[in-house]
């Protein structure tokens, strides 16, 4: 079937007259339009420009910290992070117990406090009365509102003490067969810092737990409840086994935090670049001998390695960070991962 | 029903009682295990707070407020020097990243949804956590190596990098509450999308942007490592922001380790005046945020 197309009514003709007042018209609203069309454009050019600036700060520095310790990985290449030899004034550079302080503070930070970290996030979420649930989130990320330097000089004259007198004659009598906690009872050395560590990785994991833990759809808890769950069990097979990417995210979160945190740490670990088993002992972290020997450093060769330490540690948390972001966003957002089926 | 069925059913429902026993016990036990927990955070935190004003309010005075240091070992002085560095670092600071992080979100919020958006989302976030003493390594080497010497404008550059992604995601965060209505209100009068999103968009969600901006702020103001090699530390008064300039926390640092009582106690009064400054940021901020237009929708 098909219809003939209707007649277009003839086009009025217009006089010249009229004609040229519309195309006044029309000029008078383009003017404008010309115009607000390139001020959206120099303004988005210019957000643009803002958004990129990240890109650029982060190539730069990744340029900087590369050209700045080539003399260094010039000069021992790989070996520069299995060598145990730290001798600035022999000329001989080896960062290996830097690597190792490093894992081990952050080691004994993340066993601290990422019980800590999901039990605050779980009562915060799932157990608080409402009423204390404002409360108690904001009091609890006070604790990443300090300052580590702060951190520093509480551990150095309240927490070492403490720790020397009362905490490690306990470990050593009653675990010191492990071999972990024996020897001088310094206070100053690896547990302190990772004691203070742990304090400051605490908000942090609590903080990206619960955001994950939030994103978790209200039908599951209600399905577990409806089942004859008591309160654990729906948090053990709803909340959490649904939120596990996320909260694995937010450890490593914790564990990047940990790896790059300088100052408290720098402040209660001894500084002294040994590898040694008991965790009483003093030891030197990547950041720490960084912090300490940077801005004295004599030499070219001296600073470079120091840099190639930093660039070592930059690459590290470059990797650890872009690991967690992908898992948490994965629970949170189904960006960019795939989302879970549901 | 029979007796021996009836011992039976009375069987089934002891050991029912007794299962349901112990998940109620375990209910109970999770509940306690993670309340303890709270209560274990809490404690350093309160320990700290506790530490900072017992020790810090005794060696607070004019003098710690108004006077330089001494030289080692002399006591008396104080860190009026560092507290004026610290404000001109951080001024340097603001100056570089509000304008960066605000401008970040706004493209975040209102340009980009697709793959490049995600992509400068992912990288924030990534610089997010590179640490600072790295940070204040590349600003050296940008700042003091090239001009060979160290500078207020190296820190505050560090810390100018360090607050833009906070407040591009906390930026981009607000406007996104924004609801999408008061956006096509304002392009259907007509107006251009420049202005709306200037006038409109960003208006509306002000308090919190400043929410962010301020979080963003009281985070580095406690920021030592990046400015361990960048301002270095200034004994005497410094107003020249291309010069070696005092900060508060590099004081503390300083005085912190160094072998003398009056140190120590100044180092603590510093402590204390700069996580009153910190916290008193937070709150400020905490007051802003509830009054604000998008409170309700937080």
């Amino acid at each position: 079937m098909s219809f003939a197309a209707p007649q277009s009514p003839p086009r009025p003709v217009l006089s010249v007259s009229q004609s040229t007042i519309i195309a006044k018209i029309r000029n008078f609203q383009d003017k404008p339009r010309v115009w607000s069309k390139f001020a959206d454009d120099a303004f988005k050019l210019l957000l643009l420009i803002c958004a990129v600036s990240i890109l650029v700060i982060l190539s730069l520095i990744c340029y900087e910290l590369i050209t700045r310790s080539h003399l260094s990985i010039a000069q021992f290449g790989f070996k520069f992070f299995l060598s145990e030899n730290w001798d600035p004034v022999a000329g001989d550079f080896g960062a290996f117990p830097f690597i190792y302080g490093t894992l081990v503070s952050s080691l004994i930070a993340l066993v601290l406090a990422v019980p800590l970290g999901l039990g605050v996030a779980v009562f915060l979420t799932e157990m608080c009365p409402r009423s204390l649930r404002g409360p108690l989130s904001f009091t609890t990320e006070l604790l990443a509102a300090v300052p580590s330097v702060v951190y520093g000089l509480w551990a150095i004259f309240v927490l070492a003490p403490f720790v020397r007198r009362y905490l490690e004659p306990v470990l050593a009598r009653y675990f010191g067969w492990t071999g972990l906690f024996s020897g001088p009872q310094f206070g100053i050395g690896m547990l302190s810092a990772g004691i203070i560590l742990a304090v400051m990785v605490v908000p942090i994991v609590s903080s990206i737990t619960r955001e994950v833990l939030t994103a978790v759809p209200q039908h599951q808890r209600e399905a577990a409840l409806a089942l004859g769950a008591t309160r654990w069990e729906m948090i053990r097979i709803a909340v959490l086994r649904n939120a596990r990417a996320g909260i694995l995210g937010a450890i490593i979160l914790g564990l990047g935090r940990a790896l790059g945190e300088t100052m408290a740490v720098t402040m209660v670990i001894g500084n002294n670049p040994q590898i040694v088993k008991s965790l009483f002992a003093p030891g030197y972290t990547m950041a720490s001998v960084i912090a300490n020997e940077f801005a004295e450093a004599p030499g070219e060769l001296y600073k470079s390695a120091l840099i190639e330490i930093g660039l070592a540690l930059f690459i590290v948390t470059i990797i650890v960070n872009a690991g967690a972001r992908l898992l948490v966003w994965s629970t949170t957002r189904g960006v960019p991962a795939r989302v879970h089926a549901q | 029903m029979p007796s021996s069925n009836g011992e039976i059913h009375a069987q089934e429902a002891k050991r029912i009682s007794l299962r349901d026993r112990y998940r109620r016990f375990k209910n109970h036990l999770a509940t306690a295990l993670a309340l303890g927990a709270v209560l274990l955070v809490l404690a350093p935190l309160i320990a700290v707070l506790t530490y900072l004003v017992l020790k810090g309010i005794g060696s607070l005075n004019l003098a710690f407020l108004t006077k330089i240091p001494t030289p080692p070992g002399e006591v008396g002085g104080g860190m009026a020097n560092a507290i004026v560095g610290s404000g001109i670092i951080l001024l340097i600071g603001s100056v570089i990243g509000v304008p960066l992080g605000i401008g970040c979100g706004i493209f975040l919020a209102e340009y980009a949804r697709g793959r490049f958006g995600n992509a400068i989302r992912f990288v924030s976030d990534v610089l997010n956590g590179v640490p600072s003493i790295v940070i204040g390594m590349a600003a050296y080497a940008i700042f003091v190596l090239r001009q060979s010497h160290y500078s207020a404008v190296a820190g505050g550059f560090a810390l100018g990098i360090m607050m833009v992604p906070t407040i591009a995601r906390s930026t981009e965060e607000m406007l996104l509450m924004v609801p999408h209505s008061i956006r096509e209100a304002a392009l259907g009068l007509g107006i251009p999308q420049w202005r709306s999103t200037l006038s409109i968009t960003l208006r509306t969600a002000t308090a919190g942007v400043i929410t962010g901006v301020m979080l963003a702020f009281a985070r580095v103001a406690g920021e030592t490592a990046p400015l361990l090699f960048t301002t270095l530390g200034n004994a005497f008064w410094n107003f020249n922001i291309n010069q070696a300039t005092a900060a508060l926390p590099l004081q503390i640092f300083s005085y912190a380790l160094s072998p003398y009582d009056d140190w120590h106690r100044q180092a603590w009064a510093g402590a204390l005046v700069l996580i009153i400054l910190i916290m008193g940021t937070v709150s400020v901020v905490r007051a802003v945020a509830k009054r604000g237009i998008l409170s309700g929708a937080r």
